[in-house]
């Protein structure tokens, strides 16, 4: 490997507009061809009387019905798989919301080809073997963990996996392992800035770091550059799903200025999503995600859910893969708080196992300091006590509950039966008051 | 030996206390004591008037979250001393009290308070002999 060369695969990077779109053709008609080995494709395709050799262009794609988020739980645990199970060796879970959770299997060359991925972004903001590369996800089945540490591996850093939370151990680490790259949601980075203040270290003095990977959580551009004055360092978006194996599936080059999707490994489209037909270039829509080089567990047209659209024009860095600009947001009501994807639903079936409340919330989600905060405001159902501590074990115990559910802490507020706001008779349920991007 | 208190759920928010107050003026019905105390997210404001239960259907008809309690109400002599001596009395009987109020009427002093000891706080006041009110004693405090 050149360690000189601003590609970690010059192969696929460097493809102009034609080659890409020819590879994909190729890729893609192999996938069709591969989801037959799955029941649910194969019925969908019959349903639709589709064969795999209909597919001759790349506009044949829209001939192939969508997949969405429901159509993975309907088949939990293992009915999207294409393949044996003996020939997967990991699968990542996301959290159940509303009954089953959704499971993504790996057979051993996904996980490498997903390491590759996300190793091919680490290299492209700069990052070398000699980095010591330390990663502040959560590791287990949140896919940012496993994700990075085996891209940075592969890149070959030093890698260092200290994992969520304990932040003054995480600034340890970062002062004495001399670490120069660090993966981190964009709070727990300025997280990270106030203590090591306090603490009295300096990160431009006392700290090598000089990079940051940032994403799972919507921020502004002014935060990034917040974050990148503080730390002293370079801050690159990072886009990915657990549908799509986790991070590694868009990356900012070192523009900064939309993420590059790896269009060798997926197909993207922008969609409107209540007409579910294309938008015009550049315009904002739904992002729908093909795999092209998923073993386990194919996914055509897959649903993203997130909001964003395709820059326009060619990035100067010179890669022609398609740049994605930040989320704007989901077509679902899905909240994304410090990386943790949380359904109102979810909330909802924790209040309604109290008896003391009405089911009538409102979620409010701030931008406090460098936090994001969530506080639920529930009604009374009636007053059962005279007695403020009565209300205020009611209030831990809903939280704590809550907790358990979506696995951050929110702030609790009892308020008056009939008080929380309504819309035209429909009860408003999320307010996002945080910083717009 | 009890009377019946009124607690009501409020917002702590510019005009949630007059909407109760207001909702009394209309009913006719007088408040003879009230506490509030000072919390940072909503309040519980405990009311002693002259007709709890008409008083609690007119909140109940509102909307409004409240709660009907059985507190204590032991009458003292208006003299220095006599406060402390009526909570020894309880004290000594293994009564712990949640929370207490008073006020003056009539020349005498009335301590309201609530405990999760009921039956040995009667048995305190049957034993000292302590004078206390009744619901029917209400309307002539006023």
């Amino acid at each position: 490997m050149d360690i000189n060369s601003p590609y970690f695969h010059p192969e696929f990077e460097t493809l102009s507009r034609p080659e890409i779109e020819a590879l994909q053709l190729d890729r893609l008609q192999k996938t069709v061809h591969h989801c037959m080995s799955n029941p649910f494709y194969r019925e969908r395709f019959k349903q639709c009387g589709l064969h795999p050799e209909d597919i001759r262009t790349l506009d044949d794609l829209r001939r192939i019905p969508f997949t969405t988020k429901q159509d993975l739980r309907a088949t939990y645990p293992f009915g999207m798989s294409a393949v044996p199970l003996e020939k997967c060796v990991r699968l990542h879970s996301s959290s159940g919301t509303t009954g089953n959770p959704t499971v993504i299997l790996h057979t051993q060359a996904d996980l490498d080809a997903w390491a590759e991925a996300l190793a091919r972004c680490l290299w492209m903001v700069g990052l070398r073997p000699g980095d010591v590369f330390q990663n502040s996800s959560g590791y287990g089945m949140f896919t940012g963990g496993l994700g990075f540490q085996y891209a940075a591996e592969r890149l070959g850093m030093l890698t260092v996996p200290a994992a969520a939370g304990n932040t003054k151990r995480q600034i340890k680490f970062i002062t004495d392992f001399g670490t120069t790259a660090l993966h981190a949601i964009p709070s727990y980075a300025a997280r990270l800035y106030e203590v090591m203040k306090a603490e009295g270290i300096d990160p431009r003095r006392d700290t090598k770091l000089r990079v940051l990977a940032i994403g799972a959580e919507p921020h502004s551009e002014e935060q990034r550059q917040r974050i990148e004055e503080m730390l002293g360092v370079k801050a690159y978006n990072s886009f990915g799903m657990s549908e799509m194996c986790g991070p590694g599936v868009a990356f900012e080059c070192k523009e900064q200025n939309g993420m590059h999707i790896w269009e060798d490994y997926y197909i993207v489209e922008i969609v409107d999503p209540e007409t579910l037909e294309p938008v015009p270039e550049g315009e904002i829509g739904e992002l729908v995600l093909t795999t092209l080089r998923r073993e386990a567990m194919p996914l055509l047209r897959y649903r993203t859910r997130d909001l964003t659209r395709i820059l326009p024009g060619k990035c100067p860095c010179g890669r022609e893969h398609k740049r994605l600009d930040r989320m704007k947001g989901r077509s679902d009501d899905m909240i994304i708080l410090k990386g943790v994807n949380i359904f109102p639903i979810q909330i909802e079936q924790i209040l309604l196992q109290f008896p003391q409340l009405r089911t009538d919330y409102l979620i409010t989600l701030e931008s406090a300091a460098e936090n994001d905060t969530m506080l639920v405001e529930v009604e009374l159902q009636e007053l059962f006590t005279d007695d403020y501590g009565h209300l205020e074990k009611l209030t831990k115990e809903i939280q704590q509950r809550l907790r358990d559910e979506i696995l951050v802490t929110p702030r609790v507020r009892l308020v008056p039966p009939g008080s929380l706001p309504r819309q035209e008779g429909k009860a408003v349920r999320v307010k996002d008051l945080r910083k717009k991007f | 030996m009890t009377i019946n208190q009124l607690s009501i759920f409020i917002e702590n928010r510019q005009g949630t206390l007059l909407q109760v107050l207001d909702l009394f003026k209309r009913a006719g019905i007088q408040i003879i004591a009230t506490n509030l105390a000072d919390t940072v997210e909503y309040g519980i404001l405990r009311i002693i008037c002259t007709e709890p239960q008409k008083a609690f259907e007119a909140l109940k008809k509102e909307g409004l979250a409240v709660n009907m309690t059985e507190v204590f109400a032991v009458e003292i002599d208006n003299e220095a001393g006599r406060g402390a001596d009526a909570i020894a009395s309880f004290v000594n009987q293994g009564v712990s009290i949640a929370y207490l109020y008073s006020f003056i009427v009539d020349g005498k002093g009335i301590l309201i308070f609530r405990t999760d000891n009921p039956a040995w706080a009667a048995e305190a006041i049957s034993k000292n002999q302590l004078s206390t009110l009744s619901e029917k004693d209400l309307p002539s405090l006023v």
